[in-house]
């Protein structure tokens, strides 16, 4: 589904992908974990499109085509979701017209029909359920005044509006207290079919204690410099990130 | 120096032709309008058009506006335009009260009876001053000839215009509507002079849409009286969808005795230079002032709006939003003076100009500026200038809208918090029509109206 190779991206001048090899198969989950500042956040923005990174080497294909050609709504379209670390807030823009805009693009894309203003709704309240997600937020503008765990919960929600082939979750649990982070958690889990991949970037274990990954890579001053199945994130909870960082020189 | 004698020359020219055509003036006009007219070209005359050394017009350069040799039109012509047509140019679902306002002369919409209740005018300003003087007693009394040229402009040349009275308690339920047009074989200077007065505890919604019929020259110098009275509420509505060949200079004066509650809106949504100002007295207590502005620029187009609310009476409030979106290499300016005048204790005035640039061509001013002469007041002030909001945009893109979708949301979602104050639904909707189409580049136009120019 996702190849990643020897890929490299700096931004203004500054390297901070250093050569990142990387595949994800349908159906698993992959962890990214990391100390702050390894870049982590920057392969989660890169693989979504953002326009502040510049790529200097490498490839990724996404469904055997090259996905670097494309734009952020294309990336999404073709089946990318990137739920953001810190989701913006947009005044003036209602939920309710975003998410139906978000949903028709994906649908047209997809040759199919778009969907009227009471169908919308109609699958609205199906997935709102899913997240505990409360019609006082979707009444609302986007993110507009939201919690941050409501921000998170939005995410969520928005993946499950859009049923994407590859989710990746850029530090969802930060600022999440323990039930809200379940909430999230079984969210994620809910859409867990196996044809959907995804992708976990956060610093800490205690959310794949709730999102069980198939593989755990530990990225490093831009490298994966670890890989392993799920016992890597418990060894890097015991030991911390002071053992990957004396691993490799420092 | 050669610019100076130019400016000279430019004003002369203007002198020149109320000195040729005083009779013309005087003659079929009433006491009341020609009362006012020489002071009024007197004080044109010492003042002249106003350049950018005038404190007020330092973000407006009108001068150029002035240098067509104009047609003006003194006296009432024959209908040109078939009104049949032009009064199917309404806000769908906004049943209202039509009359039109043709290169600033009024006229009655003969083809269909509106329900106006009984007592309420609407009528020429021409007629009704000579027919109904004592209506107009507080005629020139707000637009002051002394403190603008552009007032004493219009004031010296003033012969017609729509008046709009509510007597007493009465409330118009359907919102009258006026559609200013402008359109002549040649380049034309119009001047427009507009008074509405509302009694004690009337209530009334005024939408005013300009437009322009063709392709040729046009300067619009438009003046409005407003008069609230006791506990009156009035909405006025200012559309303004000209062509970029078209100057608008539009003055607004109001003034609010107790208890009364006036909104403005005015959408700039196309026009070569625009200028609007507003100015408000709130004269009796508790009397509670909106104004809301919002404008959409491209090419070289120029918006300019100056307000000035004085405060003065205790415990009033007033309310301020103008917001402004700027495209190729438009101009933008806000001017905003709040003035609480001693003794207008407990005052609430509160005022923002918000900014988005497009381009890195297209600039704004704003400019702020508060007079507080008493003590126990809340007044606050804010403007921003900025660009679309990246971060926000990239989110959109990320979620599959196309970035143009993106950037329009975003727009449209920047318009927003004026459009929504709106309270006449069916204008709600169709502004926002207008402003969609506005922001995707298509020319906003009343689909219904049968004058599909292409300008």
């Amino acid at each position: 589904m996702l190849k990643i190779k020897d890929l490299y991206a700096s931004v203004e001048g500054m390297e901070i992908l250093k050569g990142i090899n990387l595949e994800v198969k349908p159906g698993e989950v992959h962890a990214i974990m990391g100390p702050n500042g390894s870049g982590k956040s920057t392969l989660a923005n890169v693989l979504a499109g953002k326009e502040d990174y510049e790529i200097t080497n490498g490839e990724v294909v996404f469904e055997g085509e090259d996905l670097l050609e494309k734009s952020p709504e294309e990336r999404a379209k073709e089946g990318i979701f990137l739920s953001f670390q810190y989701p913006v807030e947009i005044p003036g823009v209602p939920m309710v017209n975003f998410l139906k805009t978000s949903v028709n693009e994906h649908r047209k894309h997809k040759g199919l029909k778009e969907l009227t203003a009471g169908e919308f709704l109609k699958l609205m309240r199906e997935k709102m359920d899913l997240v505990d997600m409360h019609t006082k937020l979707t009444n609302r503008m986007v993110n507009e005044g939201f919690s941050g765990g409501e921000k998170k919960k939005n995410e969520i929600f928005q993946m499950a509006l859009l049923e994407p082939k590859l989710a990746i979750l850029d530090e969802t649990d930060s600022g999440l207290d323990i039930d809200a982070l379940k909430t999230v958690a079984n969210g994620v889990n809910a859409l867990k079919s196996p044809e959907r991949s995804t992708i976990v970037v956060t610093h800490y274990q205690r959310l794949l204690d709730y999102i069980v990954p198939d593989f755990v890579h530990i990225l490093y001053q831009g490298k994966i410099v670890k890989t392993a199945g799920k016992e890597l994130a418990f060894q890097l909870e015991e030991k911390g990130y002071d053992w990957i960082k004396s691993e490799n020189g420092n | 120096m050669s610019v100076l004698v130019d400016k000279a020359d430019l004003s002369l020219k203007y002198t020149a032709h109320y000195n040729e055509v005083k009779d013309e003036l005087f003659a079929n006009s009433s006491d009341i309008l020609n009362a006012q007219r020489k002071k009024a070209f007197q004080n044109f005359v010492l003042q002249g058009i106003p350049t950018r050394k005038n404190e007020n017009y330092k973000y407006t350069n009108l001068n150029p506006a002035f240098v067509p040799d104009f047609k003006f039109i003194h006296t009432r012509e024959e209908k040109k335009a078939d009104m049949g047509e032009v009064f199917r140019c309404d806000v769908p679902q906004l049943n209202t009260n039509l009359a039109l306002v043709f290169n600033g002369w009024f006229y009655k919409n003969e083809t269909e009876k509106g329900d106006l209740p009984e007592g309420v005018i609407l009528d020429s300003l021409d007629s009704i001053s000579k027919e109904r003087p004592e209506l107009l007693e507080k005629y020139a009394s707000l637009a002051n000839v002394e403190e603008d040229p552009m007032v004493a402009l219009n004031t010296a040349f003033a012969k017609d215009g729509f008046f709009l009275y509510v007597p007493k308690n009465v409330v118009v339920e359907s919102p009258i509507q006026i559609i200013n047009l402008l359109q002549d074989e040649k380049d034309t200077f119009s001047t427009q002079r507009n008074f509405i007065l509302v009694e004690d505890g009337a209530k009334v919604q005024v939408l005013l849409c300009d437009h322009t019929l063709n392709l040729n020259q046009y300067l619009n110098n438009s003046v409005t009286e407003i008069f609230a009275g006791n506990n009156a509420e009035v909405e006025f509505y200012t559309l303004q969808n000209q062509h970029n060949k078209a100057t608008n200079i539009n003055s607004v004066f109001i003034d609010q005795q107790r208890d009364s509650r006036v909104t403005t809106h005015t959408a700039s949504l196309h026009g070569g230079l625009i200028r609007n100002n507003l100015q408000f007295a709130l004269n009796g207590e508790n009397a509670e002032a909106h104004m809301f502005g919002m404008s959409f620029m491209d090419k070289k187009q120029h918006v300019d709006n100056f307000t000035q609310v004085i405060h003065a009476a205790p415990h009033c409030e007033s309310n301020q939003i103008y917001k402004n979106v700027l495209d190729e290499k438009s101009t933008g300016a806000f001017a905003g003076r709040i003035h609480v005048v001693r003794d207008a204790q407990k005052t609430n005035a509160f005022q923002r100009n918000n900014n988005l640039l497009l381009t890195d061509e297209a600039t704004m001013q704003t400019k702020p500026q508060l007079i507080i002469d008493a003590d126990d007041v809340k007044c606050s002030h804010g403007a921003t200038v900025g660009q679309i909001d990246e971060e926000a945009l990239f989110y959109l893109r990320a979620r599959g809208i196309q970035e143009d979708k993106a950037r329009l949301m975003m727009m449209n979602a920047f318009a927003h918090e004026v459009v929504k104050e709106i309270k006449l639904e069916p204008l709600r909707d169709r502004i926002d029509e207008l402003v969609d189409k506005r922001l995707k580049g298509e020319v906003a136009r009343c689909h219904d109206c049968a004058y599909q120019c292409d300008c």
